[in-house]
């Protein structure tokens, strides 16, 4: 339909605001949606983050945080989130480029550096399983295998996301929907390194300080 | 390693009869729906059309058939509970045993706040929301039948625990330790926590949809103070599903891993915490009240200004009240446990919170009657739901300011006076809420009216019958009865629970009154056709489309300019009318393409839930394959729209008008 036909029929004196400008086109709407799932996941997070406060010192006579937790490991792995998200960072450039290496390229450092991430973090729990420190010895290690694993079966999650949407640009190229698609995973990615920022300080800083 | 977990013949309480008789009713009722199907060769129909279409409106009234469902199967809950108190009282045990009636309560409360007043409110929300923004559908069709079908999943799963197993008896929050595998060995919690969890998710998904829906797919024109307030409830509703759902999730998924894999959240071994799952649970569940009380607010909003012919009073503040208590619902669930042993300013604090909330409901209810007043007001069914919520919703809303006392709360707390209050505000709310929206909406659904007659005799008797049942119930809680009691030894409560009782027996003639209304209104259907699409004279554009409406709603896209967008385009009463100028070009429209996705997805749902509350861990990892394949499947799919050729539109829209003219 024709744009000027459709404001000449809305009387009123000055250009619609962008609150009445209608619909809004599908690329704006899937990115806007997966925000607001984002920001669900957030709020989960932040119900485990709550429990695991109330939690930290609830150790039944086990072990706590500042006996178990190594720094070496932990730097290791937010080192490399925060690449993984630089290299994500730059897969979406050449998504809106359009170039099919550059973006296989970034797609494959964002796996290698999120598959690195995960098994440090799988070997860090093995570790504590395996002097003891198991979720099952108390509250305040249940709390800890839930919330830091919550964010390692996301990053999991993310990883099979990463490797399906590579299939799909193979297959499908750069389509309108898989640019979406791609779009909801930088969000996505990103979130993640949200969520560690957020572990790093309220479970390894703040745990090895006290 | 048993290959079925812990499933096995036993399962099946054989030996208890009424628990099989209605087992046995259940499976028949199946087998007659499914027979008749079958007989009448309606698969295709129903595959096509029903099981895996996307749109809003059909998979709203989808949720709303679950609803009433699900409402007979908790009503019988009910009914079971009022007579027992009825009987077992001094030496008298009554039928049900312990064990079974703490069942009953669990089952019945969860059914009927999350498998049947949430299903009719999300019913409600799909079919109205995108009519009423202009649009042609939500901004996630396919999700939307995702969300439909895992909710189903769950209402689902609740029903098979009544013939596999048991169902949870630790109410319907589920509190530990009592809901640790110590205390609650056997899988009813675990048939609460799946039926839960694959729910919520279902409904999380619901809401991350809508707040997209309303925030980024409105029609030219429609700018947020131009929406109805039925829309802005919605987003009030869906932003706090969104807030809080996730909540639940965690929550669930914590005490899951204390019953499955022996964590210590919430047990008394390894220093767990047991109010820290009071406080999670009430964080979703306090706004999760609001989450279905606020859209019956804007059907309320709807009913009385559509019936009162005018405007609605005070829309600004109506708006303003619904925002204000959508982030005062987040405020207050401290209020569920002031006897947990908080500090007085703790509890001081969140009793003047909840005291608050009254101050927006208030204006709301004062703009309800403004909008009335000097109205010319119609006294149809729905007028009379909307009326009867307003009496019966003060007296509730003031018993719930008396127990917002931290003081007056310690006497109250788990007696039956607090069970009165909140069904006060549940049914005198949620459910004349939703009835007012089932008999306001339906013709615009089905194309037919509902019978007036029995609508009225169904409305009278559900509210007469809700007086007798729990204004006794106020009297027993100050008389210090507590609730959840299968048996007493007070026969001075004797003569109150049998009033109750008999209140429980009129509110089931008034279901009884909606069936025939709904039977009688089927068979009447032609006298009651709808022809105008507009039967009410409405002001709001899902009055604007034909009853019932096409798939995609709208055969041009409306444009709005203000308020009460049809009322106005009526008033003008010239060309702007949908669809009345002949010589407007029809244009092809893209529709989203059926999908079974939503369907599959559910069915391997409900196999990971009962997989996984037997402790069948193959067959669970069978289900999260199959969903994710489903859903894999789904990505890949070529394409998801379909092109509606003009002519389609035209001739449909021709058809209507020659109707219109008849």
């Amino acid at each position: 339909m024709n744009i000027a036909v459709a404001i000449d029929q809305i009387p009123q004196d000055a250009l619609p605001s962008a609150s009445e400008a209608g619909p809004a086109p599908k690329r704006i709407v899937v990115a806007y949606g997966f925000w607001i799932f984002l920001l669900s996941d957030i709020i989960m997070f932040a119900a485990l983050f709550a429990s695991y406060a109330v939690l930290v010192r609830s150790t039944a006579g086990g072990p706590t945080g500042a006996q178990l937790f190594n720094q070496t490991t932990v730097a290791i792995e937010t080192v490399c989130l925060l690449v993984s998200s630089y290299s994500c960072g730059m897969m979406s450039l050449a998504v809106n480029s359009r170039r099919y290496l550059r973006t296989y390229l970034g797609a494959l450092i964002t796996f290698a550096l999120g598959a690195t991430f995960l098994s440090l973090e799988i070997r860090e729990f093995l570790s504590m399983i395996a002097i003891g420190a198991a979720p099952q010895r108390s509250a305040f290690l249940s709390a800890f295998f839930t919330l830091v694993g919550c964010h390692g079966l996301h990053v999991a999650l993310g990883l099979i996301w990463l490797v399906v949407m590579m299939v799909q640009v193979a297959v499908f190229g750069f389509a309108a929907r898989v640019q979406h698609r791609l779009l909801c995973f930088s969000l996505f990615w990103h979130a993640l390194d949200i969520v560690w920022v957020g572990v790093f300080t309220v479970v390894y800083l703040m745990g090895v300080s006290s | 390693m048993n290959l079925l977990g812990k499933l096995d013949w036993n399962a099946i309480p054989l030996h208890e009869p009424i628990i099989m008789g209605a087992t046995g009713f259940m499976v028949l009722v199946v087998l007659v729906v499914l027979g008749f199907v079958t007989a009448k060769g309606a698969w295709p129909y129903l595959w096509r059309e029903w099981l895996t279409s996307v749109d809003h409106k059909r998979i709203g009234a989808m949720y709303c058939i679950l609803a009433l469902i699900m409402m007979l199967r908790g009503f019988s809950d009910a009914i079971m509970i009022r007579t027992q108190q009825a009987i077992a009282a001094g030496g008298a045990q009554g039928y049900l045993p312990p064990e079974h009636f703490n069942q009953i309560f669990s089952a019945h409360g969860t059914i009927m706040i999350l498998f049947m007043a949430m299903p009719f409110v999300v019913g409600l929300m799909n079919f109205a929301v995108p009519l009423q923004l202009g649009v042609r559908d939500v901004a996630f069709p396919t999700l939307n039948s995702v969300s439909f079908w895992l909710t189903a999943s769950g209402a689902l799963l609740v029903n098979i625990s009544l013939a596999v197993g048991e169902f949870s008896k630790a109410t319907w929050w589920g509190y530990p330790p009592l809901s640790e595998m110590q205390y609650s060995p056997g899988v009813g919690v675990d048939y609460y926590l799946w039926s839960l969890q694959i729910s919520g998710i279902g409904t999380l998904l619901a809401g991350i949809n809508f707040v997209t829906t309303i925030l980024k797919l409105r029609a030219p024109g429609m700018s947020y103070m131009r929406m109805p307030v039925f829309c802005w409830t919605a987003l009030a509703a869906n932003l706090l599903i969104v807030a809080a759902f996730p909540v639940l999730t965690a929550t669930l998924a914590m005490l899951a891993l204390d019953r499955y894999l022996g964590f210590h959240f919430f047990t008394l071994e390894g220093q767990g915490n047991q109010m820290l799952y009071s406080n999670l649970f009430w964080v979703w569940g306090h706004p999760e009240v609001y989450i279905l009380i606020l859209p019956a607010f804007g059907v309320f909003s709807e009913v009385m200004a559509t019936f009162s012919g005018k405007p609605l009073f005070g829309y600004r503040s109506m708006v303003a009240a619904t925002m204000a208590i959508c982030v005062l619902s987040f405020l207050v669930w401290l209020h569920h446990f002031f006897t947990m042993g908080a500090s007085a300013n703790v509890n001081g604090f969140f009793g003047v919170m909840s005291m608050i909330i009254a101050l927006p409901t208030g204006a709301k209810v004062f703009n309800w009657l403004f909008t009335m007043y000097g109205g010319r007001v119609r006294f149809s069914v729905p007028v009379l739901w909307s009326i009867g919520f307003i009496v019966t919703f003060v007296i509730g809303g003031m018993t719930g300011v008396l127990m917002a006392v931290p003081p007056a709360d310690f006497q109250l707390h788990n007696s039956v006076f607090l069970v009165a209050h909140f069904h006060n505000v549940a049914i005198g709310g949620v459910v004349f809420g939703v009835m007012a929206g089932y008999n306001y909406w339906f013709p615009k659904a089905f194309g037919f009216r509902l019978d007036e007659r029995w609508g009225k005799a169904s409305f009278w008797c559900w509210f007469i019958g809700f007086y007798v049942a729990f204004m006794p119930l106020y009297v027993l809680g100050l008389m210090g009865m507590t609730r959840r009691m299968q048996h007493y030894d007070n026969l001075s409560w004797q003569p109150w629970l049998i009033a109750a009782a008999f209140g429980t027996a009129i509110i089931l003639v008034g279901v009884v009154c909606q069936i025939v209304q709904l039977v009688v209104s089927i068979r009447n259907r032609e006298e009651l056709r709808d022809v105008t699409g507009d039967p009410w004279n409405g002001r709001t554009l899902e009055w604007a489309t034909a009853s019932p409406p096409p798939a995609w709603n709208f055969a041009f896209q409306p444009k709005v300019a203000g308020l009460d967008a049809f009322w106005s385009s009526k008033s003008r009463a010239q060309a702007t009318k949908d669809g009345s100028t002949p010589t407007r070009n029809y244009e092809p429209v893209e529709m989203p393409k059926n999908s079974a996705t939503g369907f599959v997805t559910a069915f391997f749902a409900v196999v990971i839930g009962f997989a996984m509350i037997w402790h069948i861990w193959w067959l669970a990892s069978v289900g999260v394959f199959g969903a994710f394949m489903t859903l894999l499947a789904f990505t890949f799919r070529r394409h998801n729209e379909i092109e509606v050729p003009a002519e389609e539109i035209a001739r449909f829209v021709r058809a209507h008008q020659a109707g219109v003219a008849a």
